[in-house]
């Protein structure tokens, strides 16, 4: 399949999925691992603004803890802070050639094997909501294509979070992006009862829960409450560690 | 203003709170709540048994009638809301079209509440109580008020939490001004011992919070260990 090809299936994709009571978690979860396989990265994330103003993890395409790590890091500093602040992108071609820029970042990211990184703004309704985020692992820049079409995957994460109704009397967009943070919360959660209750790390856990999830046709977040719950146990989740999570 | 100066202005408010012979950091929310968004009176109740009851804080005492009486007629934005786990707004209660509390919406208007907004004080899958805002003229909130809103509930779920996890009125006061914790494992942990524990995830959050006092410890850091397994927490009788 041509890149392009690649391109115009994920846009038709994403598109399909945002039907009636689409799950905003794994639509983004979704949309972060189709930015790894059609931008140069080797990790996408989604931060978002809540209520206080304070930039929280809402999406990463490995959900591996290092890399939520990362990406909750720029509460203060970062690409991600910077791109939200100025309403820009921001990048930095070479993590290791601008060590100051951002101090306690920039160590975090190279420690993780990246070198370079691109944040891009979302935005809503004249807001910016948020930043879109990506990792490369060897140091330079993205194309002037690449960023274009970063551009578009961030602005349909905003309006994804926008259109999906979390909250059931929704007014304005910090309403909406509260409650998608709150679901976010609750999938954290969901991972730790599932690690506990199977014997295995949480990051498998995740990896459990959103094979269930696609293999039943059931949204990520209900898998999520049905196991803190209780409603559905451990054992019928089962253990697909490491093996492909199946297409649909 | 920048959005970020919404949890300091929060905090302010609670902390000077004027609460005539009231220690109650949850009634300094509600006066808080009042002096912020210039509501008639604001009210907080939670959960007990798994269910709503009573009322656990108020901005003053004539409000706990209004917050009490949608517990007693089991309708009521504050029951919506419960029910919802999400705000519930009422830009006009005198408004005839309004269905869905005909007893709520009469006793509400005749002591003078025309408009009302319930947030949920929750965390992920916990959830422990509501909080309603009143008001004495009808209208929706601004962008910047509802943003204050779900602070508030934000706040005060973390002091009712960091209260029921034994911590002291000085302690309280660095919860507060800490940043609420947004750490994935933090979030992670709670569900690791609420399995360990057999307890809810209210309870398992409120003994990782309580430990992390106890030992004088961030609470990302106990979390940290938890979710690595270098520690666990185990049943007592």
């Amino acid at each position: 399949m041509t890149r392009e090809q690649r391109i115009v299936e994920t846009f038709v994709e994403l598109a399909d999925t945002m039907v009636d009571h689409f799950d905003v978690i794994e639509f983004l979860h979704r949309l972060a691992e189709r930015c790894v396989e059609l931008l140069d990265c080797a990790e996408a994330g989604l931060l978002l603004v809540d209520a206080a103003g304070v930039l929280r993890v809402m999406a990463s395409s490995s959900e591996r803890s290092d890399a939520l790590d990362l990406l909750q890091s720029q509460n203060e500093e970062g690409p991600c802070f910077e791109a939200y602040q100025r309403g820009v992108p921001v990048s930095s071609g070479s993590l290791t050639g601008d060590p100051a820029r951002w101090p306690t970042f920039a160590p975090m990211a190279l420690q993780k094997g990246f070198r370079s990184v691109q944040a891009i703004p979302m935005r809503a309704r004249g807001e910016t909501i948020g930043a879109l985020n990506l990792f490369r692992a060897t140091t330079g820049y993205l194309v002037e294509q690449d960023l274009l079409l970063g551009q578009g995957m961030a602005d349909i994460a905003a309006i994804a979070l926008l259109q999906e109704r979390t909250v059931r009397e929704a007014h304005g967009v910090v309403e909406q992006l509260q409650g998608a943070l709150s679901s976010r919360v609750m999938i954290e959660q969901a991972k730790g009862v599932l690690a506990e209750r199977a014997h295995i790390g949480v990051d498998a856990a995740f990896v459990r829960m959103r094979a269930h999830a696609r293999e039943h046709n059931l949204r990520l977040s209900n898998v999520a409450r049905d196991l803190i719950d209780g409603r559905i146990d451990a054992a019928s989740l089962g253990s697909t560690d490491g093996a492909s999570i199946p297409e649909r | 203003m920048m959005p970020t100066d919404r949890l300091s202005v929060v905090l302010r408010e609670i902390v000077e709170a004027d609460v005539d012979g009231s220690p109650s950091l949850v009634d300094h929310v509600c006066v808080a709540a009042v002096s912020l968004l210039s509501l008639k009176g604001a009210g907080l109740s939670l959960m007990v048994d798994g269910e709503l009851r009573g009322t656990a804080g108020v901005s003053e005492p004539g409000i706990a009638l209004v917050q009490e009486l949608q517990l007693t007629l089991g309708e009521g934005p504050c029951v919506d809301a419960w029910t919802n786990r999400a705000p519930v707004l009422e830009a006009d209660l005198a408004d005839p079209a309004i269905v869905r509390w005909p007893a709520f919406a009469r006793a509400g208007v005749d002591a003078g509440v025309l408009a009302v907004f319930a947030f949920p004080l929750h965390l992920g899958a916990i959830r422990i109580g509501v909080l309603v805002l009143y008001r004495g003229h009808p209208g929706m909130l601004n962008t910047d008020e509802m943003a204050y809103g779900l602070v508030l509930a934000d706040m005060a779920t973390q002091v009712l939490l960091a209260l029921q996890a034994g911590a002291s009125a000085d302690v309280l006061h660095e919860v507060l001004a800490s940043e609420p914790s947004h750490w994935a494992e933090v979030h992670q942990a709670t569900g690791m011992i609420s399995v360990q524990l057999g307890v809810s995830l209210d309870e398992a959050f409120v003994r990782l919070r309580a430990h992390a006092f106890a030992e004088g410890l961030p609470l990302r850091t106990v979390a940290r260990n938890i979710v690595t397994r270098r520690q666990r927490f185990q049943e007592t009788k």
